[in-house]
């Protein structure tokens, strides 16, 4: 499934405005959370690699798409604990709703 | 083939999910009530997309795929349970490995693919290897520095931008010749090469006040060059995932110069640490006035209003949860506590924000700069711990001070300022705060978390004043 220019070129530019507005919305409280999420999210690249990897079409991509995997894929666990972690932390002083 | 174009659906499908729940995930991040669940709806999208792919048709070995997924988790879930003050390099190491995966991929690509290379497809290959190569070294050099591996001071040098723009120029001719002739294979490691330096260099002359701009920068980077990935592998999941978090980047960096009323090019090439210092150098010392936990704790009791404004040496101190007990007492006597929180007070944005949830402080009492600038002329305390140059009333007065314009938490319009601080000597940008010599400033000298800690003892021992 081929992606050409133009297309590629209109679904960046979408994201990108979906992603600002959506982001500027985002209480600077969660900056640090926000961050870390991204970043996790980011790690989707870790789909390319798995890609690469499981291809087999050389051996340098094996060896190189491998170290990526457990590059993304550490970000992608840490990403998401670290996340969950700091947002359990943020409690409001109002009535206790569970 | 057609019992094929089945599963090529079915992966599609699942990417498209993945996509919807990444917005979502980003969307219920906007408030704390709901932030959890992104994070949930974060983690499925990532699920889906990660099983999709392993149907992949093209996979024929997942003896590797596995050994990797299972290492990467292995070294994620410590890189996810460290302590919050580390969070800072945590953060700036994982820019790092996202863009070694980017990096990595895209070289494989190259040898995969070169030498018949289209121009479009090789000037994108080339935006993801520079961008992904000098974030990579950027990224951890920062976490060096945050860790203090690595020495803290901006380091500079005579000609330095000189390099910095050579280098990055060179990087871009290099890819420009690989454009025109991609059969000249034995140029890219060159690409990877200069950018790998340039990253360095780049991170070189930064200060730490500066690391919240520079970490969101280097955010925005690696978001970038997992876009232009996606473009290499006709991925649009990893192109909008890519856009969505280089958007998330520049948006902390614009707000983060803001916060300095400081431009990108200033904060990177700048050499702001050396004009600072020797500016401090020229300050003759004149006289504070300083007072002792019991002093303080005795004017803080009898205040009905305490503005709190924490700042990086809180973070360094671990005062945190002294702050926290100081609080509660205060509270307890009736005291309205809240706090003032600047956007770039400490390493990375919302730094401040995550020590004070971690030590159960109520998010309700965290305030952003705007609002708690309209309540300090009516506060009868503002209590400075570990911030100093947002504090600095020269940075709207004195038109010859190096943050002269960037917006500060007006402490010096409460009715008593107190600022813990270790001793007089320069802060980390070394730029010396009129702060300090006002009347109704009072120097509290110690480490933050003893000094607070005393202040609450005497706090509890005096409990029946009231």
């Amino acid at each position: 499934m081929k992606l050409d220019l133009l297309t590629g070129l209109y679904v960046f530019m979408l994201a990108a405005f979906i992603g600002f507005e959506v982001i500027r919305r985002v209480s600077p409280l969660l900056h640090t959370p926000l961050m870390s999420l991204t970043n996790a999210l980011d790690a989707i690249a870790v789909v390319g690699a798995i890609i690469l990897v499981g291809e087999h079409k050389s051996n340098l991509a094996v060896i190189l798409g491998t170290i990526a995997i457990v590059a993304a894929t550490s970000n992608v666990v840490g990403g998401f604990i670290i996340t969950d972690r700091m947002l359990r932390m943020f409690k409001s002083s109002g009535p206790k709703k569970l | 083939m057609t019992n094929f174009i089945g599963t090529d659906t079915l992966i599609e499908i699942t990417y498209l999910t993945a996509t919807v729940l990444f917005v979502l995930s980003l969307k219920w991040l906007s408030s704390p009530a709901t932030a959890r669940r992104g994070v949930f709806a974060g983690e499925l999208g990532m699920l889906l997309a990660v099983v999709g792919t392993l149907f992949h048709h093209g996979i024929v070995d997942y003896k590797w795929i596995a050994i990797a997924l299972v290492l990467g988790t292995i070294i994620g879930v410590p890189l996810g349970n460290v302590q919050m003050t580390a969070v800072p390099q945590r953060t700036a190491l994982s820019h790092a490995f996202g863009a070694l995966c980017v990096t990595l991929v895209g070289t494989s690509e190259f040898y995969l693919r070169a030498p018949d290379i289209p121009p479009f497809m090789m000037a994108v290959l080339a935006m993801e290897v520079i961008l992904g190569s000098l974030t990579f070294t950027g990224s951890l050099m920062a976490a060096g520095k945050l860790q203090e591996i690595l020495p803290q001071r901006p380091i500079t040098y005579k000609g330095q931008n000189f390099v910095n723009l050579g280098l990055l120029s060179a990087a871009v001719i290099v890819a420009g010749v690989l454009v025109v002739h991609p059969e000249q294979m034995r140029l890219f490691p060159v690409l990877i090469i200069i950018p790998l330096v340039f990253g360095v260099m780049l991170i070189i002359p930064i200060g730490g006040a500066d690391m919240p701009t520079v970490i969101s920068l280097l955010n925005s980077y690696a978001g970038l060059s997992a876009a232009a990935m996606g473009f290499v592998l006709s991925s649009k999941l990893l192109i909008i995932a890519g856009a969505l978090d280089g958007s998330s980047g520049f948006i902390l960096s614009v707000i983060m110069s803001k916060a300095m009323n400081r431009s990108f090019t200033n904060v990177l090439f700048g050499g702001f640490g050396q004009i600072q210092t020797s500016a401090a150098a020229a300050q003759e010392a004149r006289p504070v006035k300083s007072a002792t936990p019991e002093e303080a704790a005795g004017i803080l009791a009898s205040a009905s209003k305490v503005v709190i404004v924490p700042g990086y040496g809180m973070a360094v101190a671990q005062a945190q949860h002294k702050v926290r007990e100081l609080y509660d007492s205060l509270t307890k006597r009736g005291v309205d506590v809240t706090f003032g929180i600047h956007p770039v007070a400490g390493r990375m944005p919302g730094h401040m924000n995550v020590l004070l949830a971690e030590a159960d402080i109520p998010y309700d009492k965290l305030l952003e700069m705007d609002l708690i600038n309209g309540d300090l002329p009516q506060t009868d305390v503002a209590l400075v711990i570990g911030a100093n140059d947002v504090t600095n009333p020269a940075a709207r007065t004195d038109a010859g001070s190096p943050i002269y314009g960037m917006p500060i938490l007006d402490v010096d319009k409460a009715r008593t300022v107190m600022v813990i601080k270790r001793s007089m000597a320069a802060g980390f940008a070394g730029i010396d705060n009129p702060l300090y010599y006002l009347d109704r400033t009072l120097m509290l000298f110690g480490d933050a978390k003893n000094f607070v800690g005393n202040i609450v003892r005497e706090l509890s021992g005096s409990d029946g004043h009231r």
